[in-house]
């Protein structure tokens, strides 16, 4: 008989762990859709009574959002500017239904392609807390996912945390544009994140931007991030963009795009993307 | 087994002893009996189990029995909270919000979480918040009416006798679709039933052998035997007489990817716990022939005995002098054409029970055709076919897909053989991989006009991939060529149609039969022969609209009821303003560019050149009681309620006097299939002459005149003629064997006659006619068509109900936009419904329909049909749109982001 476990307290959910491996459930919007076609029970571990993991704290110099934290959470908070792009993935994963119970660790444990949580929370350079029974550590999201389902989570740990820096400017802002072929419930082709920081003078003092669905893993973009540097923050900011500027990605062809139209519509994006970042931040 | 779960439902507390993984809904529907909750995906992807957990709507799919622990959940039997209906239902009751009714429940959850947060919800707000929730029957719009107006005064509208036609009747079996109550395949089984769980072909063409199948069954417990088809009477059928080459599983070979091989019959949880490689099954895969080029290649290995060449049918029409008509042409446009497949996608896939009733077999299933599913599985069972008894469950929608066999035969076999009720409920991958789809179409054609731009000449072939079985497949070979020069009157005709087999999905009827896929290339050309021309989009069309006096291309001379001109004189000046606001919209440089398209499409009404009759009985009994036994199912087009108005018009009595039994072949005559648009005007002729029958025989019981007027009270028929009064006692009348005191019977079967040899006959009694105008936004630097608005004008000979006519339109324009923009079915990769895309409510445009009733002399009380006709002309209309916003000439469907881009900048590259 498969075991089912729900614990209520984070060191409980860890020492399960510690013995055999457990699947790990939290909202169920990649558990369920994962077990549709008939197959044998499996050991279930259910960590959504950890109530600790769920919810935005703002600390000195990081902000923590805990795993469970809920797209509609993120909606919902009343957040500053650099989550916007954030705020945006979030009420374009799924619908609603989605939204309320698919939770920011499962997207990134995930670890789609298409994930719509990637690309502006590496734009808000987050790093990602690990937790087993031995301890906790903490890395970049960006050595977290490996590739296409693939992540350095091990099988006695739990993603817990993510923490996002706070910004070294005052005036520092976050976009998100996605394209996909119909309005609600849709699968990214392409999705371009974008945060910046902005100094005194009006000019871009840092820059992170990232292009999801067009590599295993959604992707920075560092050539463009540095041309950005020192340009005055205004509506033309995507001008900068140029097509060398995504050599990093490595798009396939599949159902929803072919990968030159990836390449090609991602240039469209990140130049849309920085246009209205500018206009705003 | 773990404690008991408790939670709260609809206010109540409830325990629940089950795993805490089981999925929500179906603890809801299985250990709660709650079924208003229903599984379309298990996946999160259509939304159809919408319930609210604390307050907040989720999928019950994916949230576990143990998440609900000490929370409040909120279905939809407990919406009204003990009132009749919850305002929202109410609300949706009156606009017509529910067709099928499969999503319904869904979406009254979903808007009634967002109304419990916005009082006064706008239609973005009332969009975001029911984007999750897919439909595709009613295209959205009236559902986002009812949302609304869910504040709007309840008015019931109840007609009096004799002006039931034509008022906006709500449906008269509207309530259980809006309660929960509504009870579809998935929705009726006995609990002792055993389950079937069918083992389907992962290869699209393999030779396989069974293993060791008793040792299997010995090893799994649960399970009670594995079906094969060594267990099959007769392993062999058909959906069309004189095509039966589909086994119910498969011997030896199977010949597409999703064929059923084995079945597994035991207790549910044992069956599902089983994962297809397990089976001895060992397959030897052979090389597919997946497109008509391969399946016709000379040395292609012949899929069925009596097909040589891998053709399953032909089609064509001949009129004129083709070479006459091009040589008299000023301008002749030609081009090639490619659309794909395209899956039916209603949201409740194939399910249903059988049990086996002495000598008889009992098969309650999601239909669209009882009659047919009846002589089926009697020839499968060996079985007479009076001895067989088709129940039709509600329809979670059908399009065509439920025109054929899906689980009723295998249920029917397990339950035959273990003497007891058995049932199966497809999983959406399974539905999808194995029930039919719109055929893929690879056409050429070439239309030649004069100067004045007067048709002369239409050339059209089109080789459909009909897949692996015959399916509907013959009908489309032969409906194409009919419908392939358009609604126009042409003097010389040349088309072909050419249904092959190859080893993809078999491809059967999906709403219009080929036309759709036909329409987009002769609309092109059209467009193609105007701009050479410089003539108006509009005005060519109008200028060879078919009109009444002239002969289509198989010789019929269409005598009334040819409405397309009246279509396109309305739509005039609808067309001046899009094309005005295109140009002062595409004034401004930018990405973004609009356009406007028309397309214009005519429909046969029925089978194409076969008898199809339908059958009606109305009978009153001793208690009063007015039953219409109507054998046409209704799959949420609303026939039901059609059925009703014309039958209790044709009567005299108010028709919320009448009460039906609806399918049951045991109890009602044969109305014929739900489909070819053919209900209102084939079964409404019917319920009309059944009505009029009856009516009759009451006058002549009171020896009243023609005129008098019935009234049926307490069991009394009161008929007054004049000053004259006339009662009837009915309870002093003689019985027949069915209680009924007095019958009327109706059947009408649309005159036809068969096609000869070079096409020319009439192959249907009448014919639909539609113009649709469509108004575009392209952003240009991303290939992405955003559809702003549709105008729709369709010559639908009377509008028995205004609310359903529109219902079909708008839900045909859903369907047609995403065969334009967004459906295609890629065998193997994308078996579920996010990678395949259907419509959602945030994709509809705003759509206004012009009703035209050039009434048919032979229709009842002039109407014809509607169904198919709203999803013709959407695509054609999309496609002259984004022409014209692009200068880009599409010539494959649909058109996805990535195709249009790469079209544009080829034509940028060309210079423009």
């Amino acid at each position: 008989m498969a075991e089912y476990l729900r614990p209520e307290t984070l060191e409980s959910a860890l020492d399960a762990l510690k013995g055999a491996p457990f699947s790990v459930l939290a909202g169920g919007t990649d558990f369920y859709p994962a077990r549709v076609d008939p197959a044998p029970g499996e050991d279930v571990l259910d960590i959504s009574a950890l109530a600790d993991l769920r919810g935005i704290e703002e600390l000195p110099d990081h902000w923590r959002l805990g795993a469970l934290t809920t797209w509609s959470d993120i909606v919902r908070a009343d957040l500053p500017p650099i989550f916007d792009g954030l705020k945006l993935a979030a009420r374009e994963v799924g619908g609603v239904q989605i939204q309320n119970r698919g939770t920011l660790g499962g997207n990134l444990c995930n670890a789609s392609p298409a994930a719509d949580g990637v690309p502006p929370l590496l734009s808000l350079d987050a790093s990602v807390e690990l937790s087993s029974a031995g301890g906790s550590e903490t890395m970049a999201l960006g050595e977290f996912l490996h590739g296409a389902r693939k992540t350095a989570l091990k099988a006695d740990q739990l993603m817990t945390a993510l923490t996002v820096p706070k910004p070294s400017q005052a005036r520092a802002a976050g976009h998100f544009v996605k394209l996909g072929a119909r309005k609600y419930l849709v699968i990214s082709i392409v999705m371009l994140a974008a945060n910046v920081e902005i100094d005194g003078d009006g000019k871009v003092s840092s820059a992170r931007i990232a292009a999801g669905a067009c590599s295993e893993v959604a992707c920075r973009l560092p050539a463009l991030e540095a041309t950005l540097i020192g340009s005055a923050c205004c509506d033309d900011l995507g001008n900068a963009a140029r097509a060398d500027h995504l050599a990093p990605l490595a798009p396939l062809d599949d159902l929803r795009g072919s990968a030159e139209y990836r390449v090609d519509a991602a240039l469209t994006l990140v130049r849309r993307c920085l246009d209205e970042l500018g206009a705003r931040a | 087994m773990s404690a008991a779960t408790e939670f709260t439902v609809n206010g109540s507390a409830v325990a629940v002893t089950a795993p805490g993984v089981k999925r929500l809904s179906d603890v809801l529907r299985d250990d709660l009996g709650l079924t208003g909750t229903k599984i379309g995906c298990n996946a999160g992807d259509c939304g159809a189990c919408t319930v609210l957990l604390d307050g907040e709507q989720v999928c019950a799919c994916m949230v576990s029995l143990a998440q609900a622990a000490g929370r409040t959940v909120d279905s939809i039997e407990g919406l009204a909270n003990g009132a009749s209906l919850h305002k929202l239902q109410a609300a949706f009751q009156r606009h017509g919000a529910a067709q099928c009714g499969i999503c319904t429940p869904a979406m009254l959850m979903a808007a009634s979480d967002l109304l419990a947060r916005v009082a006064k919800p706008n239609e973005a707000e009332v969009m975001d918040a029911l984007g999750g929730v897919l439909c595709r029957c009613t295209g959205y719009r009236k559902i986002i009416e009812a949302v609304l107006d869910s504040a709007g005064e309840q008015i019931e509208l109840v007609p009096d006798a004799g002006a039931a036609v034509g008022a906006r009747l709500a449906k008269v079996d509207g309530l259980a679709k809006l309660n929960g109550g509504e009870s579809y395949g998935a929705d009726g089984i006995p609990e002792d039933a055993l389950w079937l769980r069918v083992v389907r072909s992962p290869h699209a063409f393999a030779r396989f052998t069974l293993g060791d199948l008793d040792a299997f069954v010995a090893a799994h417990p649960g399970i009670d035997r594995v079906l094969t088809a060594a267990d099959v009477p007769d392993n062999c059928y058909a959906v069309m007489p004189g095509f039966k080459d589909q086994p119910v599983l498969a011997e030896d070979m199977v010949r597409m990817r999703g064929e059923g091989v084995v079945a597994l019959v035991g207790e549910r949880g044992a069956i599902d716990s089983v994962g297809d490689v397990e089976l001895p099954i060992s397959y030897q895969p052979l090389e597919a022939m997946l497109d008509v080029a391969a399946a016709t290649a000379p040395d292609a290995f012949q899929l069925h005995a009596d097909r040589p060449g891998n053709i399953l049918a032909e089609g064509k029409v001949r009129k004129g002098d083709i070479e006459a008509g091009f040589a008299a042409s000023a301008a002749i446009a030609e081009g090639g054409f490619e659309t794909a497949y395209v899956e039916h996608a209603y949201i409740e896939p194939e399910a249903g029970w059988a049990r086996r009733v002495g000598e008889r077999m009992e098969v309650h299933a999601s239909t669209q055709s009882p009659m047919m599913d009846r002589d089926e599985v009697a020839d499968v069972l060996k079985l007479a076919h009076e001895d067989v008894r088709i129940v039709p469950t509600a329809c979670g929608g059908g399009f065509g897909g439920k025109l054929d066999l899906a689980v009723q035969p295998l249920i029917a076999i397990a339950a035959w053989l273990t003497e007891r009720p058995v049932a199966a409920v497809y999983s959406r991958p399974e539905s999808m991989a194995s029930t039919t789809k719109r055929h893929p179409a690879s056409i050429t054609a070439r239309s030649g006009c004069d100067s004045e731009g007067r048709l002369q000449a239409v050339e059209f072939h089109a080789d459909v991939n009909t897949g692996a079985y015959a399916s509907w497949g013959p009908t489309v070979a032969g409906r194409v060529p009919v419908h392939a020069m358009g609604p126009y009157f042409v003097p010389h005709v040349a088309t072909s149609g050419r249904a092959v087999l190859t080893n993809g999905p078999s491809c059967g009827a999906f709403r219009g039969f080929g036309v759709p896929q036909a329409a987009i290339a002769h609309e092109t050309l059209l467009d193609d022969l105007a701009q050479e021309l410089t003539i108006d989009r509009l005005q060519i069309r109008l200028t060879n609209a078919l009109r009444p006096g002239q002969a289509t291309g198989t010789g019929q001379v269409l005598e009334a009821s040819a409405g397309l001109a009246p279509c396109l004189e309305l739509l005039e000046p609808y067309w001046c303003a899009a094309l005005e606001e295109v140009s002062a919209f595409n004034a401004d440089a930018g990405p973004l560019r609009r356009g406007a398209g028309i397309g214009c499409m005519w429909y046969g009404i029925g089978n194409t050149g076969l008898s199809n009759p339908s059958t009606m009985r109305v009978t009153l009994d001793g208690g009063g009681k007015l039953m219409l036994y109507n054998g046409a199912v209704d799959i949420g087009q609303g026939s039901t309620t059609i059925m009703a108005q014309i039958c209790a018009d044709g009567l005299g009595l108010p028709v919320a006097q009448l009460e039906q039994v609806v399918g049951d072949t045991d109890l009602t005559a044969d109305a014929g299939k739900t489909s070819a648009s053919r209900q209102t005007f084939v079964s409404g002729k019917a319920a009309q002459l059944a009505g009029e029958d009856l009516r009759h025989r009451i006058l002549r019981q009171a020896n009243a005149g023609p005129d008098a007027e019935i009234e049926l009270a307490r069991g009394m028929l009161i008929v007054r003629d004049g000053g004259e009064r006339h009662e009837i006692d009915l309870s002093a009348l003689p019985t027949d064997s069915d209680g009924a005191v007095l019958e009327g019977l109706g059947t009408f079967d649309p005159p036809t006659i068969p096609l000869d040899e070079n096409g020319q006959g009439t192959p249907y009694a009448c014919y639909g006619f539609a113009a649709q105008i469509a108004l575009v936004e392209v952003d240009t630097e991303l290939g992405t068509t955003k559809v702003l608005k549709i105008t729709a004008a369709h010559d639908v000979g009377r509008a028995i109900n205004p609310i359903q006519v529109e219902g079909q339109v708008e839900g045909g324009i859903a369907q047609g936009l995403g065969l334009a923009l967004m459906e295609e079915y890629v065998p193997g990769h994308n078996d579920n419904l996010h990678d395949y895309l259907i419509p959602t409510i945030g994709d509809m445009p705003e759509i206004e329909i012009l009703v035209v009733e050039d009434a048919e002399p032979l229709g009842p009380y002039g109407a014809k049909g509607v169904g198919e006709p709203g999803l013709i002309p959407t695509a054609p209309a999309i496609f002259g749109a984004i022409r014209h916003a692009t200068g880009v000439r599409l010539t494959r469907a649909p058109a996805l982001p990535h195709r249009l881009r790469a079209a544009i900048l080829e034509k940028e590259e060309n210079g423009g």
